[in-house]
């Protein structure tokens, strides 16, 4: 027996997470007159794992809405998806979610999410993303007020940390809350803990000692141990668990939940060099947006995993601000110095890529003609003199965004066992799932695209599953 | 680094959210942050005066504390917004008034109502005083109609004079650069935008005030105090006119333009203060300004005050208490109006002034 009111009862649908998809889940759920208990691990300011990092989801429409600026139909989305994941996607699933994307809108919605036209510096999405007005923890608070004022019971600082699974069917969760632990029982599990990229023991599994440089960009409760319960009690793995999506971010970032302020825009503005002040790739193969997530890893493969951006005066104001002011010098030597690099070896490396640049009109809105000529690696556009001072760089490690490891789901978001059965009564939704429709690569709003449609799938099917 | 720890506080913060920007809807702050990269004082001010304190981003915030970033926009704004109230004060021998407001104000109402009653008391005989009147005039028996216009005449004009020359050092510290006269459209843009507080609904959900629940309704308190004051002030205008273009003299019935202004008025300065003295107490703490809790709730208490005890004398004016309460809501009408340049009644001021700076920069939107 539970000492604790709310985990005494036996629920109709357990939910163990809190962000976007569990949410959708627990309300859908709801909605469809099942009894909810949402598990959220995190303390309540923390609540709502990486949804409270987001600010967009990307849904099918079409026409022009107040918000969006013109349609997106399903085969652009398709399209899309089939670009950035290079065919790494269950074709039937992600069909599936672009065709119940497009009543997403209107559905969140209903739950009392509010959106607005696309925030400063995102025109690029403006068409394809519905922006969340506020940003995603304005999304949360949004559904929490819902979930709650429909009767969904939520518990926070609740971990779970055992599931009692036996042959696909669901039968408990042991939670821990305040130093007690406690046995949940539920006639149907959704699963909406996320992965595991907060995890540094994990991530070393693969990436070795180097991962100990990562840096987090979200929640540090997306510790994957409600996947790793699943995928050991015989759920059915899918996408690749060596891989998690990453980007260059500041250094000077804490270890966790930096969020979106860390991130730098202007690798494209001018030179990277890693700790022996070489350039490794080049800064100007393609549009920015297109580019930013290949330079996590790019990173991660560099001595000691950092790396400096440096640009000049010329590029100062031209890429969004973030939160930290970048290191200043009058030289490229002294520039350096302050960064602890080898000054001889850094002026040369500059002085060999201003040798490089050939003339051109620098236009940092298509692909220009300013290249370099002779260089390895060169810069393919918008390459132009280090010349003006002061000079500028920011120190750059691998920030962890998510991971792409989790658990088979079917159309039904039920998920699906080693054996190729179907589970009983167990359901995923978000990013531990992600992995069916997303094998690898990213495009903005996806994951809460993913989070909302099998949330609210797999919560009608436990509803439905729990009350028959 | 800035004059004072609020403002360097409010230009980290500035950093922070212009890095983030998911906030950008929500009202007037965010956008016109983001049409700059660094901030100086002035800025900081104008972006302090243009936040209405809805508190919506501060719920939306992910980096809001616990977190490491401690994000708390509306209290740092609120501090800065304080000092610069001090700062535009006018005489400056007199900006020390904002320091311990509350006090300040409570001092002079106590004095101002003290001197009314004695100078009644010492000026007319003591039957005069307690006794009954009734008819035109009857307020005139007690304090001459000529020497109650010259003294709040003297008044008034005196707010006017301080608060143009606070206004004037705002315009100079935090106006449009270069001191662009305001056009036409951006005036009228921010007339609407002051007269609907386009900016108390966090963006069009509601604002949050005692919990997180944007249940918030302050906006509709805070209509009826304004507009209240409007009808009081419009009020006492056509009773200006009656005097002197119509010959006709105060009291007026009840049902006389001038009276019936008041009383909706009255009424509605009553509701809405009391409205907002109480969404005041109920603030959570992480969005309130402690240090000038004093300010406001004693604002707000002069303006309750004033319609009370007018009430008050329009229904007992013809009972022997008319005396004591006219010397009772003289004083604290004198006293409204020699502190309104040193209270919260400027924010009013600065934050229209800094809305018309808005609209001229975003265009009409």
């Amino acid at each position: 027996m539970s000492a604790v009111p709310e985990f005494a009862r036996r629920y109709d649908t357990l939910v163990v997470g809190g962000g976007n998809a569990a949410l959708c889940a627990a309300i859908s759920a709801r909605r469809a007159g099942a009894s909810v208990l949402v598990l959220e691990g995190a303390p309540r300011f923390y609540r709502g794992g990486n949804t409270r990092h987001t600010r967009n989801m990307r849904c099918v429409h079409d026409s022009a809405t107040a918000f969006l600026t013109g349609p997106y139909s399903e085969e652009e989305f398709w399209d899309d998806l089939l670009h950035v994941t290079g065919g790494r996607t269950d074709e039937e699933l992600a069909r599936l979610m672009i065709r119940r994307s497009r009543d997403m809108l209107g559905w969140i919605a209903e739950q009392g999410v509010r959106f607005q036209p696309s925030l400063g510096g995102t025109l690029s999405l403006g068409r394809t993303n519905a922006f969340f007005l506020g940003g995603g923890r304005a999304m949360l608070n949004a559904l929490y007020r819902t979930a709650e004022d429909l009767g969904v019971v939520i518990a926070y600082e609740s971990e779970v940390i055992g599931l009692d699974i036996a042959d696909g069917r669901f039968e408990s969760a042991l939670v821990h809350r305040d130093g007690v632990r406690h046995t949940v029982r539920a006639a149907t599990l959704v699963a909406a803990a996320g992965g595991f990229e907060a995890n540094l023991e994990w991530l070393k599994e693969h990436w070795g000692e180097p991962a100990d440089n990562f840096l987090i960009r979200g929640t540090p409760y997306n510790r994957g141990t409600v996947l790793r319960m699943l995928l050991d009690c015989g759920v059915e793995a899918v996408g690749d668990p060596t891989q998690c999506h990453a980007v260059a971010i500041d250094a000077r970032a804490p270890k966790f939940d930096g969020g979106i302020i860390t991130r730098l825009d202007c690798v494209v503005f001018g030179i990277v060099v890693n700790r022996d002040a070489r350039r490794f790739h080049d800064e100007g193969e393609d549009f920015w947006p297109k580019r930013y997530a290949i330079w996590g890893r790019l990173v991660a493969a560099q001595p000691d995993q950092i790396a400096y951006i440096l640009f000049d005066a010329k590029s100062r104001d031209l890429f969004m601000p973030s939160l930290y002011p970048p290191v200043e010098a009058a030289t490229p030597g002294e520039l350096a110095e302050r960064l602890g690099l080898d000054p001889a070896a850094l002026e040369r490396t500059v002085a060999e890529f201003n040798a490089a640049v050939r003339p051109g009109t620098f236009d940092h809105t298509v692909l220009d003609d300013c290249r370099t000529e002779g260089l390895s690696p060169p810069k393919s556009h918008w390459a132009r003199r280090l010349d003006t001072p002061p000079f500028y760089a920011y120190p750059v490690r691998p920030g962890i965004t998510f991971t792409y490891l989790g658990t088979r789901v079917d159309g039904d978001a039920r998920m699906r066992m080693a054996d190729g059965k179907p589970a009983a009564n167990m359901f995923a939704a978000g990013e531990i799932m992600a992995g069916n429709v997303l094998g690898r690569g990213y495009a903005a709003g996806i994951g809460m695209t993913i989070g909302s449609v099998f949330g609210r799938i797999a919560g009608q099917e436990a509803a439905s599953h729990a009350r028959n | 680094m800035h004059a004072t720890d609020a403002l360097n506080e409010a230009d980290r913060l500035m950093t922070v959210c212009n890095s983030c920007r998911y906030c950008e809807g929500l009202c007037a702050v965010f956008p016109a942050m983001e049409l700059r990269r660094t901030f100086t004082a002035g800025d900081l001010n104008y972006l302090a005066n243009l936040c209405h304190s809805c508190g919506a981003c501060f719920d939306d915030c992910q980096f809001a504390p616990p977190h490491a970033f401690a994000v708390n926009v509306p209290q740092t704004l609120a501090s800065v917004r304080a000092e610069s109230y001090r700062a535009y004060a006018w005489p400056r021998a007199l900006a020390g008034a904002f320091d311990r407001n509350g006090l300040v104000i409570a001092v002079v109402a106590a004095l101002s109502v003290a001197a009314f009653i004695l100078g009644f008391a010492a000026l007319n005989d003591p039957a005069v005083l307690l006794g009954a009147h009734s008819g035109p005039g009857a307020f005139y028996r007690l304090m001459p109609h000529n020497a109650m216009a010259a003294l709040f005449g003297a008044a008034f004009l005196y707010a006017i004079v301080a608060m143009a020359m606070g206004l004037r050092a705002f315009l100079r510290d935090a106006g449009t650069p270069g001191r662009a006269a305001p056009t036409g459209v951006s005036l009228w843009q921010a007339v609407r935008d002051a007269g609907r507080l386009r900016y108390l609904d966090g963006g069009g959900v509601g604002c949050v005030n005692a919990d997180e629940r944007p249940t918030d309704r302050r906006r509709l308190f805070h209509h009826l105090t304004f507009y209240g004051f409007l009808l009081c002030f419009a009020a006492t205008s056509v009773a200006t006119l009656y005097h002197y273009l119509l010959g006709r003299v105060a009291p007026y019935p009840w049902y006389d333009v001038p009276v019936l202004l008041g009383s909706a008025g009255g009424l509605g300065l009553m509701v809405g203060t009391a409205g907002l003295l109480a969404a005041k107490w109920r603030r959570r703490p992480e969005l309130r300004d402690d240090a000038r809790f004093g300010m406001d709730a004693a604002f707000l208490a002069m303006l309750f005050l004033t319609a009370a005890t007018g009430m008050a004398l329009l229904v007992l004016r013809a009972t022997p208490a008319m005396g004591v309460l006219l010397a009772l809501h003289l004083g604290v009408v004198f006293a409204l109006f020699i502190t309104m340049p040193y209270g919260k009644f400027v924010h009013g001021l600065y934050r229209f002034a800094a809305l018309v700076r808005y609209a001229g920069e975003l265009g009409r939107i």
